[in-house]
């Protein structure tokens, strides 16, 4: 065990920790964002985030293949953004038919029953995949070619750095969105006092819609940017994944939108850094412990309010 | 008739809270409904904002709708009954405009939304002071204000007030009072549930006294401030 400090101050560890924690403060989002108006964690929502991914595979796929072939000519941007646009649109309807179908019913029920009903409805995302596709690994077509640039001698590719970028724009426009649109608004008056919105004029079912479909674009906006960086797909990558995510959004504070990024990026961190510092086979046992130790101390996490039942975005 | 409510029934659990009351309103009036802690007043409006559901039998019309038929939320945007509900019930993290904002989530028509935000800031001059304020930080009465302001905002063919009088000072509750007879002379009907039943009565025209779940007098305000069982229960001999 070396300790290399040139390795820790490595700009490409940097620029890989900022991508892993793009993934887990998107998805991290979509907890939170559910959390802070119903009250309830979505546990499907890793398995939304495979549904994700593999829309983006499929849609990826096929205009990739198109593009091959010759019947289209669409430059490798134009088919990111496809795949983006598209998959965001199919996985926000299947995280709207999750919150219709499986939490509206049980609204007003324990909230016991409605987390055995999120991994239940993830158990049923998975197996639907998996007789779907086959349990066969999927890799993701390659949309952009990667093109290494060498900046004062640190090399980066151009999709991490689209991946970062991008990821950090979404984080922004939502967080705009919250703030300036009336359903924003809407959606942090909720998370405030879910009772009176009615009163409003405001259908708490859409603004509970519009939630799960934000948190479940958001999902296969990661899961898109997963299969460019690590092209491989499996039905299962859902669960752990999610579980992180889900970790980040406990971690930054439940129902917190500014705690999911800021836990969901240091989670990235310290998954890239404790490697570099100790056997790499440890990763995820110390750093995990990290994370635990952080509860210990802060059980509320780093945005949340601690002693209070009702927490804000 | 504005409102006319037939055999209210609502129950909490196996607790029946209201035993099948009637009351009517005409459009225009301040009706008050006076009774004490726990007599059903604040259920009897949340059931008319269909915020809790009734039971069986239960007959409610607005303006000629039958109320049963909206959800909660349409009860505010499409028949314009407007709520402030027991404890104000703000949304803290909001601002004092966001808060207005907010109740006109359904409307369109933005011309008349501008007017109205400006109409709600003239009425309360406190709330303009304090626009970009978190209304959590607000005092009390400033709260009460907001509270009223945004039920104007949300819908005002009749306007549900829950103890409006409620934790402010005496000269406070002198303005909300005059504010909510001005929004009624401008065309809001009201209907006002209270414990402090002599301010309610000096304020309504018509009242209801409610028991235990059951409406049990009604009256013309005056005759019901002279009743010798309304002074011995309500108005303190």
């Amino acid at each position: 065990m070396t300790l290399n400090l040139q390795n820790l101050l490595d700009f490409q560890n940097i620029i890989d920790a900022l991508q892993w924690g793009s993934f887990y403060a998107l998805i991290a989002l979509g907890y939170s964002m559910v959390y802070s108006i119903l009250m309830l964690f979505n546990f499907a929502h890793g398995d939304i985030f495979m549904v994700g991914a593999y829309i983006g595979f499929g849609i990826a796929s096929l205009l990739v293949g198109l593009t091959v072939a010759g019947s289209l000519a669409l430059p490798g941007w134009v088919i990111l953004i496809l795949t983006l646009l598209g998959a965001m649109c199919l996985t926000s309807i299947v995280g709207m038919a999750v919150e219709r179908i499986g939490y509206r019913p049980l609204r007003d029920a324990p909230r016991a029953s409605a987390a055995i009903t999120g991994l239940m409805i993830g158990i049923i995302l998975e197996q639907g995949n998996l007789i779907l596709l086959g349990a066969k690994r999927r890799s993701f077509p390659e949309i952009i070619e990667s093109q290494t640039f060498s900046i004062g001698g640190v090399d980066i590719t151009n999709i991490k750095i689209m991946i970062v970028g991008v990821s950090l724009a979404f984080m922004l426009a939502l967080h705009l969105f919250i703030k300036k649109n009336k359903w924003g608004m809407a959606m942090r008056a909720m998370a405030f006092d879910y009772l009176v919105v009615p009163l409003m004029g405001v259908s708490i079912n859409a603004i509970a819609r519009m939630t799960f479909a934000i948190g479940s674009a958001l999902a296969a906006v990661a899961g898109i940017f997963f299969g460019m960086a690590y092209p491989v797909l499996e039905p299962t990558m859902g669960i752990v994944y999610g579980w992180k995510a889900f970790v980040a959004a406990i971690l930054g504070g439940r129902g917190s939108i500014m705690g999911a990024c800021f836990a969901g990026f240091l989670i990235g961190f310290i998954e890239i850094f404790v490697p570099l510092v100790f056997p790499s086979t440890l990763r995820d046992l110390i750093a995990y412990s990290i994370i635990l130790l952080i509860l210990v101390y802060r059980p509320h996490g780093f945005f949340g309010e601690p002693y209070s039942a009702k927490l804000r975005l | 008739m504005l409102l006319s409510v037939e055999n209210l029934r609502v129950s909490y659990g196996k607790i029946r809270a209201l035993h099948g009351i009637d009351f009517n309103i005409e459009e225009g009036e301040i009706v008050c409904i006076i009774g004490a802690n726990g007599a059903g007043k604040s259920t009897t409006l949340r059931a008319i904002s269909r915020l809790v559901p009734v039971e069986s039998g239960t007959k409610m019309t607005f303006d000629g709708n039958d109320l049963l038929d909206y959800a909660a939320d349409k009860v505010v945007s499409k028949l314009g009954i407007s709520h402030v509900p027991e404890g104000r019930r703000l949304f803290g993290n909001l601002t004092v405009m966001e808060n207005l904002t907010l109740a006109t989530f359904a409307r369109k028509d933005n011309d008349q939304i501008q007017k109205d935000i400006d109409r709600v800031l003239t009425i309360f001059p406190r709330l303009d002071e304090r626009k970009t304020q978190k209304s959590g930080t607000l005092s009390g009465g400033e709260q009460q204000m907001l509270a009223i302001g945004r039920a104007f905002m949300s819908g005002r063919r009749i306007m549900l007030l829950d103890e409006p009088s409620m934790g402010l000072a005496p000269l406070l509750m002198m303005d909300v009072f005059r504010a909510m007879k001005e929004l009624n002379e401008e065309g809001t009907t009201i209907l006002l549930v209270e414990q402090n039943a002599r301010m309610a009565l000096q304020f309504a025209r018509r009242g209801y006294v409610l028991e235990n779940g059951e409406l049990v007098l009604e009256g013309r305000s005056d005759d019901l401030l002279n009743d010798p069982e309304v002074k011995k229960a309500y108005l303190g001999g």
